[in-house]
């Protein structure tokens, strides 16, 4: 597989640049089209590579966000996964058969569909001939998808890839303990009555408690919401601070799902349940009301409650992403660019949180931008300590100089082109669909408020039961570039 | 290669090094002058918060801080101002130094006092002091980062509320014993009263060091503070800004009657403290941690025993009774024959983890262990946990499997023991590669080898090594006899060899006895002795010689031992009167745990050299025991019989027919139970001081550390050096005298040792 690319690669170079040409020119002649009709435009710029296809997001959905043991809790993840897979075949009626490629993102993986994404697919109907894997990458699973979806296309693979993410919290997989399960396989290698009885009477009655799923980091034990109250902490964050950023992004999630903005919903008319329109997690509260909440993590002193977390959540998203030209022969109009993309890995113990941080300056430089040439930024809220401890990390040169090897800070994005349509803390975060929601808020801030590149970034961190992978605090972000309309 | 079991019994002195970044017990020698009095309060800066006194202490040029004379009056002038300030409601009460609250009392200002009274002086100033703290109306946060013992805790449980970070370094403990003190600044009467009398004494007679989470569950703290990372400040110092801020918020809390200073109480804890109201529970616990304490101390250890008759007294007699014997007691024992040798020996400890051969030229960050047997994988595992990159090589498959599993298996007893976690375990395991072959030995930074007792055997493995090696790597001999200088002659380069002289068990036993020869370069040395000291060892450098340090001190004990049992001594008896003598293993188990054909080995290779002075026990015996496959432990047979899972040992039968056969006439004059105790540490002592005297040794304090630490000399004794001083050179001469006249050679008395004798102000310490 691997020689027959290079050899295709080798062999064709001309061919491959006359067509990249060919696939950027009307984009570029388009933004000049743009940049007269709006004067508020940047500079033009564009992202494009000279030997990288352009790929481009068609459409991007989602089902309403819920909170967990609602209306979503008699579900199977794969159901809820191809709610939004059905929906996204809806919004785009992009023909089944040109799919490509199903990647799907999630985190708790139900052992009965461990690859939910080809469960989910071939219920929601698109052709068994197209292959689907599953990934899981904590809480940035979604990214992933989308970037492996990216790669593919990139590549040359394929031309048409749908990526997207689930999780349904409403319901995990407790196991028994491996005491028992030790004995249940044993027994079911016993071939003697006697053998069966001694292995019998081996039995405890200790093995009968059940393991849950690990509300905590592997590799230090240590939960989420713990870290992010240490990492508050090491950030000096207040906890009026964070309570402030939590009503913000309360305030603002209700304030788009009143003006109707938050488009990339669809509805779910779940079984024996009415239709979901909407998200239910988002409740303003007031800072007196929010400031009555006890700790959640570090008792009796720390920060971080209920209130300015993010909370546990069902919900699923998808979008479909395509080449460039592939779109513009379907008769597409893009709502996005896919540009570039980059995952930062740190210390998983102290510094879990803080991939945006990291990874912010990095794509910038990849795409030749700076803070200032973003016009929507998307970053994921798992805790308000979480993104205000970014945010003040993005503001020390000395935190650039003595953790992240760089001259200088990046500096902060400004509040005001910042989650404007609310957050993980407000919407809601189901781990392996947030970023693809990341994405489409993007996308469609953009074509709603006008801009032109917006950037997406998550910390793979989640809710409280987010089990974490071992990679940690990865994450990734992404440079947009808006297609005009 | 010699295999000594000894501290796996005197562990109380093993934990003289508990406390991995400090090695603090209760008591800190500082080195340097005090500061000026010009300069007031160098030792506490005093601010104030809203109504919150924020005093913070940072003893001046040290790594610690120290509770002195000088510490001391600055605080209590401080808290005055406090207690006299309208202003203040409540105080914090916390240090500068991340990794350190107070390290305990100042070990000096013990050693410049002439008397008991002196002492007992110390104490009752402290006594006051912690008196008004304890009483004081405005509430004390002792907010604690790093290591708080000795005195430190003393004050600390003297506050109202004590907050820790739940951080590794932050340990808690009452080491006082030691260094055969009590604690004397309180401890004895107010840790019962906060943490109940078993768990009191537990702390108080064992000296362990107690982590956060710990002694939070036992309410020896009341809140904890998780350690942050990196922020807008370096990760200590934001840590330490956030744990006061923590403690200033319960300190305003405690003052506003918001919070309450008192625990609750789980339920085992309330039955605990109900049944300790029944005067007769506690006279049977009184009885039983004093047996326990003498079964244990075989009586030779006097502060344990004063320690449970003063917190006796305190909750029987009251307070007053109570502090007031705590005062003399802690004078009287200071002046104790125990207490300064085992001072001394905290001191040559001290002095052993030091590298006084400085930084070598290159770090040794590759390392790799030619043999994976017992020892090799020892060494393989104290450097694997250390982040060395270890290589441990070994012939064949099935040795190198067996060596893997035991650094694993070291390293899952510390997850069972919750020292570690299970993913620090594998990626401390990731550290170590297996290999039959000597690939990535040419990157390699130094190379010890731990194959078999066996010159020709070491002569061919020093030579493929170094075909393969780089030239700037140290090839390090693990022998525990072989001189090393044999080892070097096939070498090209003999400047890259020396001598590393583990003990075994590796990750048990603290001593590391390195050897140089002639030719070994000093940055060799550095080397060495920089590795081990990563490896958490205590080391002393000994010149090349037959049995290097300890082993040519051992050898002649062991003569005598097989020379007793000749004399119809039964082993049990023989035990009996070592363990009692001090020695935490009688010395016909050692024996068995040396290993009955090492023994005879050494013996042969040590008596040819050493001729009529090492004579004594005859050597058939062993090679007898060794021809019937009696080689002690490892072979399930020896002196006494082992069985897997059985504790009690039985003395092996078929050992009476080889002892009949080689039996001797005792002396009857030399023959009393204290005459067999004198005649083996006599020889041990003699040879000694013959290798200080031949230079094989560069000072007493590392031939004491060595005999302690590596050969279970009797830690009360202090080691050959100190107890020669404190015994009195002259009555040990006149012991040998005595046994020269029934032996002969074998106890003459070293001309070192003569001069100690004739000239009474002669001695090895100062």
């Amino acid at each position: 597989m691997t020689s027959f690319l290079t050899y295709t690669f080798k062999n064709l170079p001309s061919t491959s640049k006359w067509a990249l040409i060919s696939s950027i020119r009307p984009l570029s002649c388009s933004s000049q089209l743009r940049a007269a009709a709006d004067v508020q435009t940047k500079s033009k710029k564009t992202l494009a590579k000279p030997s990288v296809r352009n790929i481009v997001v068609v459409d991007g959905v989602r089902t309403p966000f819920l909170l967990s043991g609602t209306s979503y809790k008699d579900l199977m993840p794969h159901d809820l996964a191809r709610a939004a897979l059905l929906g996204l075949l809806h919004q785009t009626s992009v023909p089944k058969d040109v799919v490509d490629y199903i990647i799907v993102g999630t985190v708790i993986q139900e052992v009965k569909t461990s690859n939910v994404a080809r469960e989910a697919a071939l219920g929601a109907g698109f052709s068994d001939k197209t292959p689907a894997h599953t990934v899981t990458m904590a809480c940035i699973s979604s990214n992933q998808a989308m970037t492996t979806g990216v790669g593919l296309i990139a590549s040359g693979q394929c031309d048409v890839v749908v990526a997207g993410g689930i999780e349904l919290m409403s319901d995990v997989p407790i196991r028994h303990s491996r005491k028992m399960r030790k004995m249940m396989l044993d027994l079911n290698k016993a071939k003697t009555l006697g053998q069966r009885l001694s292995l019998i009477s081996k039995f405890r009655l200790n093995f009968l408690s059940p393991e849950l799923p690990a509300v905590a980091e592997f590799s230090t034990s240590e939960t989420m919401g713990h870290s992010a109250d240490r990492l508050a902490a090491a950030f000096a964050v207040s906890r009026l601070e964070q309570d402030e950023y939590a009503l913000r992004s309360h305030r603002l999630a209700k304030k788009a799902q009143e003006e109707g903005l938050l488009s990339d919903i669809v509805p779910f008319k779940v079984p024996g349940k009415d239709t979901v329109t909407q998200d239910n997690g988002i409740r303003p509260s007031s800072l007196e009301q929010m400031a009555k909440l006890k700790p959640a993590f570090i008792k009796p002193y720390g920060t971080v409650t209920a209130a300015n977390s993010s909370f546990l959540t069902d919900g699923a998203s998808a979008v479909l992403i395509m080449a460039e030209e592939k779109a513009l022969a379907m008769g597409y109009k893009p709502k996005a660019y896919l540009r570039d993309f980059v995952y930062v890995s740190q210390d998983p113990k102290d510094q879990l949180l803080l991939g945006p941080t990291y990874a912010t300056p990095k794509v910038l430089e990849k795409a030749g931008l700076t803070l200032n040439d973003i016009d929507a930024f998307e970053f994921h809220e798992a805790f308000s300590g979480q993104i205000l401890a970014n945010l003040k990390a993005m503001d020390s040169d000395w935190f650039a100089q003595n953790y992240m090897n760089r001259k200088a800070k990046v500096g902060v994005p400004p509040l005001e082109k910042f989650n404007n349509w609310g957050g993980s803390l407000s919407l809601g975060h189901p781990f392996g669909a947030t970023g693809c929601r990341l994405v489409m808020a993007a996308a469609n801030r953009l074509r709603k408020e006008g801009g032109q590149y917006g950037l997406v970034a998550a910390c793979a961190a989640g809710g409280q039961v987010c089990p974490r992978s071992s990679i940690g605090a990865s994450r990734k972000s992404f440079s947009w570039k808006q297609t005009h309309p | 290669m010699l295999k000594m079991v000894a501290s796996r019994v005197i562990g109380s002195l093993g934990r003289f090094t508990a406390s991995r970044t400090l090695r603090c017990p209760g008591y800190v020698c500082r080195n340097f002058a005090g500061s000026s009095a010009l300069l007031s309060r160098t030792h506490i800066n005093y601010g104030v918060k809203g109504d919150v006194a924020v005093i913070r202490i940072n003893s001046p040029n040290s790594k610690v801080n120290t509770l002195d004379q000088e510490l001391h009056s600055e605080f209590l002038e401080v808290m005055n101002e406090v207690w006299s300030s309208d202003q203040i409601r409540s105080v914090v009460l916390i240090s500068s130094k991340p990794g350190c609250f107070i390290a305990g009392a100042d070990i000096n200002m013990l050693n410049a006092c002439k008397t008991s009274q002196e002492v007992t002086q110390i104490s009752q100033e402290a006594h006051r002091t912690f008196e008004k703290l304890e009483k004081s109306t405005k509430p004390i946060v002792a907010a604690i980062s790093g290591s708080c013992l000795g005195g430190g805790l003393e004050l600390a449980i003297s506050c109202q509320y004590r907050i820790a970070t739940k951080d590794k370094k932050t340990v808690l403990g009452s080491p006082e014993v030691l260094l055969g003190l009590l604690p004397g600044a309180g401890g004895t009467q107010r840790l019962p009263k906060m943490v109940g009398v078993p768990a009191a004494f537990d702390m108080m007679l064992t000296g362990r060091n107690i982590r956060a989470d710990r002694a939070k569950k036992m309410g020896l703290v009341d809140q904890l503070v998780e350690p942050l990372g990196p922020g807008l400040k370096p990760p200590e110092e934001r840590t330490i800004e956030y744990l006061e801020e923590v403690a200033i918020t319960f300190a305003k809390g405690l003052a506003d009657k918001k919070i309450s200073p008192k625990r609750d109480k789980g339920l085992v804890e309330k039955l605990t403290s109900y049944a300790m109201s029944i005067p007769f529970v506690r006279q049977q616990i009184y009885r039983k941690v004093e047996e326990k304490v003498r079964k244990q101390t075989k009586g030779l250890y006097p502060a344990p025993l004063k320690i449970i008759d003063v917190v006796r007294t305190g909750i029987e007699q009251g307070n007053d009774a109570g502090y007031l014997s705590e005062s003399q007691k802690f004078g009287e024992l200071a002046m104790t024959k125990e207490s300064k040798a085992l001072m001394g020996l905290y001191h040559g400890q001290t002095l052993c983890k030091k590298n006084k051969f400085g930084a070598p030229q290159k770090e040794v960050q590759r390392l790799a262990i030619l043999g994976a047997g017992l020892m090799g994988a020892g060494i393989a595992q104290v450097s694997v946990d250390k982040g060395l990159k270890t290589i441990l090589k070994d012939a064949t498959l099935g040795a190198l499997g067996r060596g893997q599993q035991q650094v694993f298996k070291g390293l899952n007893d510390k997850v069972k023991k919750k020292a570690i976690t299970s993913f620090e375990r594998d990626s401390i395991f990731s550290n170590l590669t297996g290999q039959l072959d000597y690939q990535g030995f040419e990157r390699a930074d130094m190379v010890i080898e731990a194959v078999f007792e066996d010159l020709s055997l070491k002569h061919r493995v020093l030579k493929e090594v170094e075909a393969v090696i780089p030239d700037y790597c140290i090839f390090a001999s693990n022998t525990s006899a072989l001189p090393i200088s044999e080892i070097a002659t096939v070498s090209k380069r003999p400047e890259k060899v020396i001598g590393m002289h583990y003990f075994s068990p590796v990750d048990k036993m603290q001593l590391l006895e390195i050897i140089t020869t002639d030719k070994t370069s000093k940055d060799t040395t550095a080397s060495a002795v920089a590795v081990g000291l990563k490896q958490g060892k205590v080391i002393i450098v000994v010149k090349d010689g037959p049995g290097f340090y300890t082993t040519r001190c051992l050898a002649p004990m062991m003569s005598e031992v097989i020379r007793i049992l000749q004399e119809g001594v039964d082993p049990k008896k023989l035990d009996s009167l070592t363990t009692s003598f001090g020695f935490p293993v009688g010395a016909a188990t050692l024996v068995d745990e040396v290993g009955v054909d090492v023994a005879k080995h050494v013996a042969e290779d040590l008596g040819k050299t050493f001729g009529d002075r090492f004579a004594g026990g005859n050597i058939e015996l062993l090679k007898q025991m060794v021809s019937r496959g009696f080689l002690g432990r490892k072979s399930g047979k020896g002196f006494y019989i082992y069985q897997e899972g059985v504790k009690s040992k039985n003395l092996n039968s078929d050992m009476d027919s080889i002892l009949a056969s080689l039996k001797l006439a005792p002396h009857p004059e030399v023959s009393s139970d204290e005459d067999i105790q004198y005649r083996l540490v006599t020889r041990f002592v003699n040879e000694a001081v013959l290798c200080l005297q031949e230079g094989i040794l560069a000072t007493p304090a590392e031939g004491d550390i060595g005999a302690v630490f590596g050969l279970g000399f009797p830690p009360c004794l202090g080691g050959p050096f100190r107890f020669v001083d404190l015994y009195g050179a002259q009555k040990i001469v006149d012991r040998l005298r005595k046994y020269e006249a029934a032996y002969g050679k074998q106890f003459t008395p070293c001309q070192l040792l003569l001069d100690h004798a004739s000239s009474p102000n002669k001695r090895f310490y100062q």
